[in-house]
């Protein structure tokens, strides 16, 4: 077999079927899939969800994951959200002609290890060659569905006034990571990204709490998108206090040093809960047991007053609004 | 983190507005000069902090907002040429010129890269010898010596294929022409940091002589700010305004005279046109005549076409510190980052921006 995919893999001839047969398809086997008919059959009863995401990162080896874990874990996670628990997947690959074969390999074992962790099979699937310079390496669309237990209503336009706000962990970290490694930055402290399967956290918060209002992992945007997004959703006012937002030292440091706010950088293992102020405490509780979440805290609370509008304490006692981030984020001059 | 946490002390911070608010009995209207300050400003709530006699207005120092829609339309145009690859720090790509932005050029598919260092610029141009590799040279003093640094190392390797267009811009003349006009009424200056580092105090004395102005050079966080104020209202209760240093960690009297060589070595000083204010005599730079082989403007035949001026906004008198973006009636209601009217909502250190991004929720 050749080291590198060659368009011909995508090409529906004896090569592709190979490359399904030695490469894809064993390191991800399971009864669903095995069947290889056009589609997955299987059955579900109740309320399910469905959601699918594409995933471009770039590079997709990046320090703390790669592009296969990311994708897995970012649908598993938007599952996950809704207080569903996640089944199936879907796996599409778009791999841009000349790949190496062995960099394929890793992405595929590192989906399965990522699905081990998560409890979820890839059921069904598809592969497309490009020709060079069409993708970037390699692009992964999942989708993903998932059984929603009964009387659970978990929407972004839920937050009451009163309701706590809990952020599960350190901010900016997968941005960060990918940014320093796609830029060459070197810097002494290296970051890693968070990119994480977050289903069984939220199960344990879901045991925990019944009164988890919204639930919400702060992707691309950050943790200051998602925040406005349940104030307008919800139309009540959220305040968030700088000094009880986990960040560590290297993100820190190096958004001091390109003038980057952590508040608007991404995450893919952290997620914002708002819970009923008398389940604060519990939740929170629950949260720390987590690995993902030792570092859990409630940073803010939801308020009648600047509907629409998150609002920040500063380290030094003044406020500021936390606006919807706009457009790209770009390093400052100087 | 060691050595910034000290300068963010919430206790040390109170302590220092409280001694502000107990000082000042006389008007001070300051301008912060530097966009590096108007971020830290909004983005700390530091106007919240100060006695209502303490006013803070913010000046020309993003060097993005004051880059003039002629040069903007050079760049675009030099980006549009084959075989050219625009290098650019981040934050001029979403700036409109007449007619377009290097982002919607990007977008049209020329080859318009972001880089971090002239040195990334240098390294691109080495790396791809058969194309001509042009860096955005646009920023204050605090750019300028890279910008030579890498003029110098291109002559030295002798790479042919790596140019400069000189946007650069010199920040004392600027400031003399803000206090020429006479339009706002300053009693102090909160001079740029790190343009400091640079440049020294010297430059400064004018002002604080000639037009009785306070001067005092500030770092970027809250206590190096409120420090600065506290400093200026000092010479403003006493009467006698002069040229203080409240940054000590980052800026010696004399400067870096290493780096000021090394700018006087390459370039010319010549006049530069100011969004907002005009052209300003001696307020820009230009490459020497023998390193003239790196000017893009001389290497290329470019046409940029006619120059159209945004309408209707008040950038140029935000930037002037005549009115602050809350006047402008545009401002958060039509003008909004996700849809710009003007330069100083477009760029991070623009004011706008910083106080649409940042403001103080009661003002809005």
């Amino acid at each position: 077999m050749n080291d590198r995919i060659l368009l011909a893999h995508g090409s529906g001839s004896k090569l592709s079927h190979d490359l399904l047969e030695k490469i894809l398809v064993p390191p991800i086997n399971n009864p669903l899939l095995a069947r290889m008919d056009d589609a997955a059959v299987f059955e579900l009863a109740g309320k399910l969800a469905f959601t699918t995401d594409s995933y471009v990162v770039n590079p997709i080896f990046f320090p703390g994951g790669d592009i296969g874990r990311l994708a897995v874990c970012g649908t598993v996670n938007d599952l996950s959200m809704s207080g569903a628990e996640p089944l199936y997947l879907s796996l599409a690959l778009i791999i841009e002609e000349g790949l190496e074969i062995a960099e394929l390999s890793r992405i595929i074992q590192s989906v399965k290890d990522t699905c081990d962790e998560a409890g979820v099979q890839v059921i069904t699937g598809d592969t497309k060659v490009v020709n060079k310079g069409k993708a970037d390496k390699l692009f992964i669309n999942t989708a993903g569905i998932g059984s929603l237990p009964k009387g659970l209503d978990i929407s972004g336009s839920n937050a009451k006034i009163g309701d706590k706000i809990i952020l599960s962990g350190g901010i900016g970290e997968h941005g960060i990571a990918v940014m320093s490694q796609r830029e060459g930055l070197q810097f002494s402290v290296p970051v890693q990204s968070d990119c994480a399967p977050l289903n069984k956290l939220v199960a344990a918060m879901l045991r925990a709490s019944k009164k988890i209002n919204c639930m919400r992992d702060p992707t691309r945007g950050g943790l200051a998108a998602t925040l406005s997004e349940f104030a307008l959703q919800s139309d009540v006012g959220i305040v968030i206090e700088e000094d009880k937002i986990p960040l560590h030292d290297g993100v820190r440091g190096v958004c001091e040093l390109l003038g980057l706010d952590p508040l608007y950088i991404a995450n893919e293992g952290k997620l914002v809960a708002v819970v009923s102020p008398e389940d604060a405490e519990k939740v929170l509780k629950a949260m720390k047991q987590n690995k993902y979440a030792g570092e859990a805290a409630v940073i803010g609370e939801v308020t009648a007053g600047h509907r629409g509008r998150v609002v920040m304490k500063t380290n030094i006692g003044a406020s500021r609004i936390v606006d919807m981030p706009t457009g790209e984020i770009l390093p400052r001059i100087c | 983190m060691k050595f910034i946490d000290e300068f963010r002390d919430a206790g040390l911070v109170r302590k220092l507005a409280n001694r502000i608010a107990a000082i000042s009995t006389k008007q001070a209207r300051l301008m912060e000069f530097c966009g590096g300050h108007t971020v830290a400003i909004m983005k700390n709530g530091i106007r919240q902090l100060l006695p209502p006699n303490v006013q803070m207005l913010s000046g020309p120092g993003c060097p993005v907002c004051v880059t003039s829609n002629s040069d903007i339309d050079k760049v675009l145009a030099l980006a549009k040429l084959p075989d050219v690859i625009i290098t650019t720090f981040g934050d001029m790509l979403k700036v409109p010129g007449s007619y377009s932005s290097l982002q919607q050029a990007r977008a049209e598919g020329n080859d318009i890269r972001i880089v971090y260092s002239t040195q990334d610029a240098l390294q691109i141009a080495r790396e791809n010898p058969g194309k001509s590799v042009v860096f955005v040279g646009i920023g204050f003093e605090t750019t300028a010596p890279t910008v030579a640094a890498a003029v110098m190392q291109a002559d030295a390797e002798k790479i042919r294929n790596f140019y400069i267009i000189c946007l650069l811009k010199l920040t004392p003349p600027a400031m003399k022409a803000l206090l020429d006009l006479g339009e706002v009424k300053l009693n102090g200056i909160i001079c740029p940091g790190h343009v400091s580092a640079i440049i020294g105090t010297h430059p400064y004395q004018a002002y604080a002589r000639d037009y009785g102005v306070a001067c005092v050079v500030a770092g970027f966080e809250p206590v190096d700010i409120l420090q600065a104020v506290e400093m200026l209202v000092q010479q403003i209760e006493a009467g006698n305004p002069t040229v203080e240093i409240a940054y000590t960690r980052g800026v010696k009297e004399e400067g870096n005279v290493r780096a000021l060589e090394m700018m006087r070595g390459v370039f010319d000083v010549q006049s530069a046109t100011w969004r907002g204010i005009g052209t300003i005599p001696s307020s820009g730079y230009q490459l020497k005549q023998k390193f003239s082989r790196f000017d893009a403007e001389k290497a290329f035949v470019i046409d940029p076409g006619p120059v159209r001026e945004h309408q209707g906004c008040c950038c140029g008198e935000i930037l002037r510190g005549v009115k602050t973006p809350e006047d402008c009636r545009l401002f958060a209601k039509v003008c909004v980052p996700e849809n710009p009217v003007g330069p100083c909502m477009v760029s991070a250190e623009g004011s706008c921006a910083a106080y649409y991004q940042y403001g103080d929720f009661h003002e809005r």
